[in-house]
């Protein structure tokens, strides 16, 4: 620490063009990480939001596209409803549709089809709850694109009619678009394509997308088991929302991006580091000389990197809070959350620290004798 | 082999012949290099040198001399002999035995200073003592020792505002603040002028009596050997006493 400190000091310009790199890499992590987390809550918060802990899908079914291709029959809910450690299971279905209100606004919707009485009806931060045949329970995020409660909203092509009643009490979004809770018998004859006032085909009536289920408090419910009993595939809440349009290309793509920010760090790091320890052999061998153990030398080094890291990426990190605070609340899927964010730095500490321990082990290598005025 | 019986005497220094305090180095030699080019730095080398006393090393380029030095300090390993400073054995396989030993019995100065650009004078000093466990930490006050070298009001400079006389002083400063045993000096005056190199060599005789030093100093400088109480030649890795 005492040369470490008296070395960052005495050659700040150097270091703090370093950290510079290493703030700038911090800030992008901030960005990123807001992305992330914005982009999970467009497309999957209306999951995330459901009292569910697993989703009974048809056997075989892509998991990629679930919620669009299942279709399972209304019996597995009780199937389903039987299994040891199952609190609740309820039928679900799901649906994207094109909708304009009678003022003209077009807005795109996220169907949830769910029986009033079940579990899975939400509840209400304005207006009702689920209950009238034709009365729909929206995201709040659809009202910032137009709607009002007491809109009805007329479905394309299909010219069925739907009123907002009430107003969930968070976002609700599903693939980026807003959700909309809809009994589970107009939902169906939605999907099936049954105009307004015929009747519903046999068929249609059964039908629905999946079973959602939950565990009863502290159990945990055996899926394969429930899966066999029922003629379902079973996906865990988190692996359902890999089944929401876009989310895992999304997630995959940024989460590449960000292990390449780690790689960046480490290496852009270690670059320095490696330059530094170079340029610092025949310090290095004065210190042996004058008695410090290579141990010493070794924790100074890595002490500097660590206060140079911890330095740069609180004041990334800062930039980058403060810069996102500007997007939040823009229209682009943005969000802060600390936890990811907290992670992400020190993540991006213990990687610069890898590389700059990578680099600075070579100066144990130092011969002390070549402090002595050599021949070489 | 010579046998590497000698001093154990460590823990009762003072019983012990004055020159045991000191440097005593006995038929040492060493080797540089590989199988297929070895050179011959030392050549069956023994030297005394008693605590007050200040031994000069003359001898061409290529000698040997800072091998004597890196020897003496166990920053080097002879092939044969034995070295002790203090008492201590300096020739023990372990590294980190040696670089202990030096820590408390050793003091190097380099040609030119050495010294470290970040640091002030004062850091300079200050800086072996932190080189130890923290219950080692004793040697003496920094600002007191750089005012005996005559640098008092240079303390907060670093070395690139120094001269090269004053990086000299600061860098015997340096080596003395542990109160070693020992000190071992390579070409202190190569890069002065003729009234430095007398000016810093005096203040090494100095030093070496006021504090009973036993000190090595290695110098191309036969106009400084004056001040010495005995000088040595080496040619070709032997030693011996000047005539
Ligand atoms: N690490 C080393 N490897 C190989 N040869 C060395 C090494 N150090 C010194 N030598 C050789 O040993 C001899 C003595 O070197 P040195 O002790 O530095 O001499 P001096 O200090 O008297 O100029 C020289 O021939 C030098 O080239
Ligand atoms: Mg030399």
């Amino acid at each position: 620490m005492f040369l470490a400190i008296r070395e960052l000091n005495f050659a700040r310009l150097r270091f703090a063009l370093m950290g510079a790199v290493i703030a700038l890499i911090a800030v992008l992590m901030v960005m990123l990480s807001g992305l992330s987390v914005g982009l999970v809550r467009d497309g999957v918060s209306g999951l995330q939001n459901l009292p569910v802990t697993s989703f009974a899908f048809t056997h075989d079914v892509q998991r990629d596209s679930a919620f669009s291709r299942s279709v399972v029959d209304l019996s597995a809910v009780d199937e389903w409803a039987s299994q040891p450690g199952v609190a609740d299971a309820a039928p679900f279905g799901n649906t994207l549709v094109n909708t304009r209100t009678d003022r003209g606004t077009e807005i795109d919707l996220a169907l949830f089809g769910v029986q009033s009485d079940s579990f899975l009806s939400p509840a209400v931060s304005q207006g009702e709850r689920l209950g009238t045949a034709d009365g729909i329970v929206v995201s709040p995020t659809a009202l910032d694109a137009g709607l009002q409660l007491g809109d009805t909203v007329t479905i394309d092509r299909l010219g069925t009619r739907l009123r907002v009643v009430g107003v969930t009490e968070q976002q609700d979004t599903f693939g980026h678009v807003d959700v909309a809770y809809v009994p589970l018998a107009a939902w169906q004859a939605i999907k099936s394509g049954t105009a307004p006032g015929a009747a519903l085909p046999q068929r249609a009536a059964t039908e629905i997308t999946a079973v959602a289920v939950r565990a009863a408090g502290g159990k945990s419910v055996d899926l394969a088991a429930g899966d066999t009993a029922a003629g379902t595939e079973s996906l865990t809440l988190k692996e359902a929302y890999g089944a929401s349009p876009g989310y895992t290309a999304e997630t995959t793509t940024l989460q590449l991006i960000q292990g390449f920010l780690y790689a960046i760090s480490a290496l852009v790091a270690g670059a320095f580091f490696a330059v530094w320890a170079i340029q610092r052999k025949p310090e290095v061998a004065v210190l042996r000389a004058l008695g410090a153990s290579t141990g010493w030398v070794l924790r100074d080094a890595l002490t500097q990197a660590l206060v140079l890291l911890a330095a740069a990426v609180a004041i990334g990190v800062g930039v980058g809070l403060a810069l996102g605070a500007l997007i939040t609340g823009s229209g682009i899927p943005f969000a802060l959350s600390m936890p990811s964010i907290s992670a992400a730095g020190v993540g991006l500490v213990v990687l610069g620290l890898v590389g700059a321990g990578a680099a600075v082990i070579r100066i144990t290598s130092v011969d002390p004798a070549t402090a002595l005025g050599g021949n070489r | 082999m010579s046998s590497r019986s000698a001093p154990t005497a460590s823990t009762t220094p003072t019983d012990d012949a004055p020159e045991q305090l000191g440097l005593v180095m006995r038929a040492v030699s060493l080797r540089h290099g590989n199988a297929a080019e070895t050179v011959q730095a030392l050549d069956n080398v023994d030297l005394t040198v008693r605590p007050g006393e200040l031994a000069a090393v003359v001898g061409p380029s290529g000698a040997g001399k800072s091998s004597l030095l890196a020897v003496a300090g166990g920053l080097a390993r002879p092939g044969h002999g034995t070295v002790t400073v203090a008492g201590q054995d300096m020739t023990v396989p372990s590294r980190r035995t040696r670089t202990e030993l030096r820590r408390q019995h050793v003091g190097f100065v380099f040609q030119s200073g050495n010294l470290l650009p970040a640091l002030t004078a004062a850091d300079q000093l200050r800086l072996p003592l932190r080189l130890g466990p923290r219950s080692q930490r004793s040697g003496r006050d920094p600002l007191e020792l750089l005012a005996d070298v005559g640098m008092a009001d240079k303390a907060d400079r670093r070395p690139h505002q120094l001269s090269g006389g004053e990086r000299q002083r600061v860098g015997i400063a340096r080596a003395l603040v542990t109160e070693p045993s020992v000190l071992l000096v390579d070409e202190p005056t190569a890069a002065l002028d003729r009234a430095r190199s007398h000016e810093i060599v005096r203040l090494l005789a100095h030093e070496a009596r006021q504090r009973s030093v036993a000190v090595v100093m290695v110098t191309h400088d036969h106009d400084v050997l004056q001040y010495c109480d005995t000088v040595y030649e080496m040619v070709d890795g032997k030693l011996a006493a000047s005539s």
